[in-house]
């Protein structure tokens, strides 16, 4: 029994060992791969020299740096935001993407970024997190009204979906009207990509990121009783309706802080608490938040390695490359579970 | 009335259990959960009034009743999952409502309906949950609260379980689980909705007979819903029925089982359920009798529903008043004749039936004759005399 519960201790490091040595792995290759390949010795070099002036230097620390953290910072938030939502549904499927959450910041931020780009305001960073926040909680808002009425899994997404399409709709919408020379930088992000984030926008995600995971990992205990159903998670002691806000809210700023600067991303919010949980073989959110951090960045970093490079000089975008990678790992989850229920 | 009942059963059950010291001292204290015109409902609409109710430590209290009649609405309330639409839940003298949300989930637990699919969950780890009170920020087990709960494991009888997935294992494994979770929390009062529910013959009463020893062991007291009377009556101390919005009867299932009360209880107006053996019938059939069934000592009951099964109209007698066949008799038979109990079966009560079975089409006899019923082979011998005295196996036939 207890030699039992130390091989289980032991895979859980296993585990996390592999992830951040992973998570390193594909830092590196972000840092060397791209337009202009480094070898590991102008790499090094140009590490050591931050600020320097020499065209690796420049790459490695104006461009590359900031885009590989990026992707691991926010393909993170993603994840850990796509297992709230599923505690919180207690749905294997849900996810910031497919019930629409990420639409709706979206569809915000396109209209803030177009109001302030047409008045010539500035767009801060904060404001661009502030306008996806609200998005999402939107968004959100929605679907809780449908859900509530909806029981099950198919619904719930069903309806998730539709929301989605209705504000990506009005997003187009929106950007076909727009002034000639939003559209291109509107375009871009509304597709999906990691470029174009710089160290001051990185600053304040992951100051952001940061906060809301610390949160997060307070809220772990809770969801474990959660994960029992909710007259359960009650009856041993769980405040259900601070838990439900605290919780709705977390994921929603953790897919905003995504979605205001690199666009919407799909299916890394299913598919990488998907993986985790069969690598780790639980669903303790205690250990699952890490996980799922640690799972979304190498994800992310994976996908925007080859957003970048394969078709180089042109650049995929981040969601194509997520779909993918992502799309067939949900279809296997959900046959898996279909042979679960099957008697 | 309901506290009275109440108090004859605590007198009974003290002079078993303890000194008279203790009864006395049990009579003073409040009981562990009370309930003076408590209402439960959804909103302002109530669906259970006036209720009145007290559980005591080591004893069972049984909800029964129609289904929609309001027992889980009434357990969700004493849990605080709901709360009361008037009147007050009080748990060790104190309002429920007083208590803060982690202390009350030290006082009490719950096993509810509808079973929970967590995903990717051990059994080990749903008994773990229960623990949720007693661990800090993080919840993380101590060594403490990992001993209870392989204690409670243990004591359930599940220590195999322990690495097996909540939803990969069978209906009644799933309760003993989620039974060892509500012992974990360590509580003093433990509410259980239809805890039988799904489960086989077997389960259901290795699980009650489980929660009973369990329950007198640790000194909790239980509140819970059933819809299997005749377990209900074997293992509850108290009996509460609800009824079209109040508690309709409450005390030791002795005095609220009599005659007739179960069918008026579910409002049944087909089918009989005979309180004494907790026996379900279809109901009776009228008209004249086709078939004359000579029964006794319990022979007679598989013919008398094999008749009833293909809708034969039947008569049966005579039975003495003690005699086995008698409930199922008088539950299915169209015509029963009857003698007084431990008598001799009398030639007058002969002379009636064999006027019932000569207008019979056929006759069947079960029973062999022995002293008592010696009147009746004279039934059996007037049916071969006519030619229609058939085996119970060749009634299809008749």
């Amino acid at each position: 029994m207890t030699e039992q519960r130390e091989r289980r201790i032991q895979r859980i490091i296993l585990c996390f060992t592999a992830l951040v040595l992973l998570m390193l792995a594909l830092a590196a290759l972000n840092l060397a791969c791209g337009s202009a390949s480094l070898s590991p010795g102008e790499l090094l070099t140009a590490l050591g020299s931050a600020g320097g002036k020499s065209t690796a230097s420049r790459i490695v620390w104006d461009i590359r740096l900031p885009r590989l953290l990026a992707a691991a910072l926010l393909g993170g938030a993603l994840s850990v935001s796509g297992f709230l939502l599923q505690t919180f549904f207690s749905n294997p499927i849900a996810g910031p993407f497919v019930l629409g959450v990420s639409s709706g910041a979206k569809l915000t931020v396109a209209l803030t970024m177009i109001f302030c780009l047409s008045r010539g305001l500035p767009l801060s960073a904060a404001g661009m997190i502030a306008a996806a926040f609200a998005g999402s909680v939107l968004a959100m808002g929605l679907v809780l009204l449908a859900a509530g009425k909806l029981r099950g899994m198919a619904r719930l997404i069903v309806c998730g979906v539709m929301i989605g399409y209705i504000c990506s709709a009005i997003t187009d919408f929106v950007v076909t009207f727009a002034e000639d020379s939003n559209i291109v930088n509107l375009h871009n992000w509304s597709l999906g990509s990691f470029s174009g984030i710089g160290w001051p926008e990185l600053r304040v995600a992951s100051l952001t990121v940061g906060a809301a995971l610390v949160w997060t990992v307070f809220l772990s205990k809770s969801m474990g009783a959660y994960q029992l159903g909710e007259s359960y998670a009650g009856s041993m002691g769980v405040n259900l309706r601070r838990f439900r806000t605290a919780l709705i809210l977390l994921s929603s700023v953790l897919s905003a802080c995504v979605t205001a600067f690199a666009g919407p991303i799909s299916f890394v919010g299913i598919a990488v608490p998907g993986l985790m949980k069969g690598l780790f073989r639980t669903a303790k959110p205690l250990l699952m938040i890490p996980a799922c951090f640690l799972g979304g960045g190498c994800f992310c970093l994976l996908c925007d390695l080859i957003a970048r490079t394969v078709f180089s000089p042109t650049e995929l975008s981040i969601s194509s490359v997520t779909a993918v990678f992502g799309a067939p790992v949900v279809i296997g989850m959900l046959l898996r579970r279909g042979k679960k229920t099957a008697p | 009335m309901n506290t009275d009942t109440l108090s004859t059963l605590n007198t009974e059950d003290a002079g078993r259990g303890g000194s008279r010291e203790v009864r006395n001292r049990g009579r003073q204290e409040e009981a562990l959960l009370r309930t003076e015109n408590l209402a439960v409902g959804y909103g302002k609409q109530n669906v259970v009034e006036g209720i009145a109710l007290r559980a005591e430590p080591g004893k069972i209290l049984c909800l029964i009743g129609p289904n929609g009649a309001g027992k889980s609405t009434l357990l969700r309330t004493l849990i605080r999952e709901l709360p009361p639409t008037a009147g007050a839940v009080w748990l060790e003298g104190r309002n429920l409502n007083g208590y803060g949300d982690r202390e009350l989930a030290t006082m009490r637990a719950a096993v509810l309906t509808g079973r929970p699919e967590p995903e990717m969950m051990r059994c080990e780890e749903v008994v773990e949950a229960g623990r949720y009170p007693y661990t800090g920020r993080l919840g993380i087990l101590s060594r403490e609260d990992r001993a209870r709960v392989r204690e409670c494991m243990e004591q359930v009888g599940i220590l195999s379980l322990a690495d097996r997935d909540f939803q990969c294992i069978s209906d009644g494994q799933r309760q003993r689980v989620l039974l060892a979770r509500a012992l974990c929390q360590e509580p003093k009062l433990l509410v259980l909705d239809e805890p039988t529910s799904f489960l086989d013959i077997r389960h259901k009463l290795d699980f009650l007979q489980l929660l009973r020893d369990l329950i007198r062991e640790k000194q909790i007291a239980a509140v819970m819903s059933m819809h299997e009377l005749e377990l209900a009556q074997r293992f509850a101390d108290t009996l509460i029925c609800i009824r079209d919005g109040r508690i309709d009867r409450a005390g030791p299932p002795e005095e609220v089982l009599t005659g007739g009360y179960i069918e008026r209880l579910y409002g049944m107006d087909r089918g009989t359920y005979d309180c004494l053996t907790g026996t379900a019938e279809a109901g009776r059939l009228t008209g004249a009798p086709k078939v004359f069934v000579i029964g006794g000592g319990g022979s007679g009951i598989p013919v008398y529903r094999k008749l009833r099964r293909q809708g034969i109209p039947f008569a049966a007698g005579v039975l003495q008043e003690n005699d086995l066949d008698l409930p199922a008799a008088r539950a299915l038979g169209s015509l029963v004749i009857t003698d007084r109990a431990f008598e001799r079966i009398s030639p007058e009560k002969a002379e009636e039936a064999l006027r019932v079975l000569e207008r019979c089409e056929s006759v069947i006899c079960t029973v062999s004759f022995g002293d008592q019923n010696r009147e009746n082979r004279r039934l059996m011998e007037r049916g071969k005399e006519l030619g229609i005295l058939r085996t119970a196996d060749g009634m299809e036939e008749a």
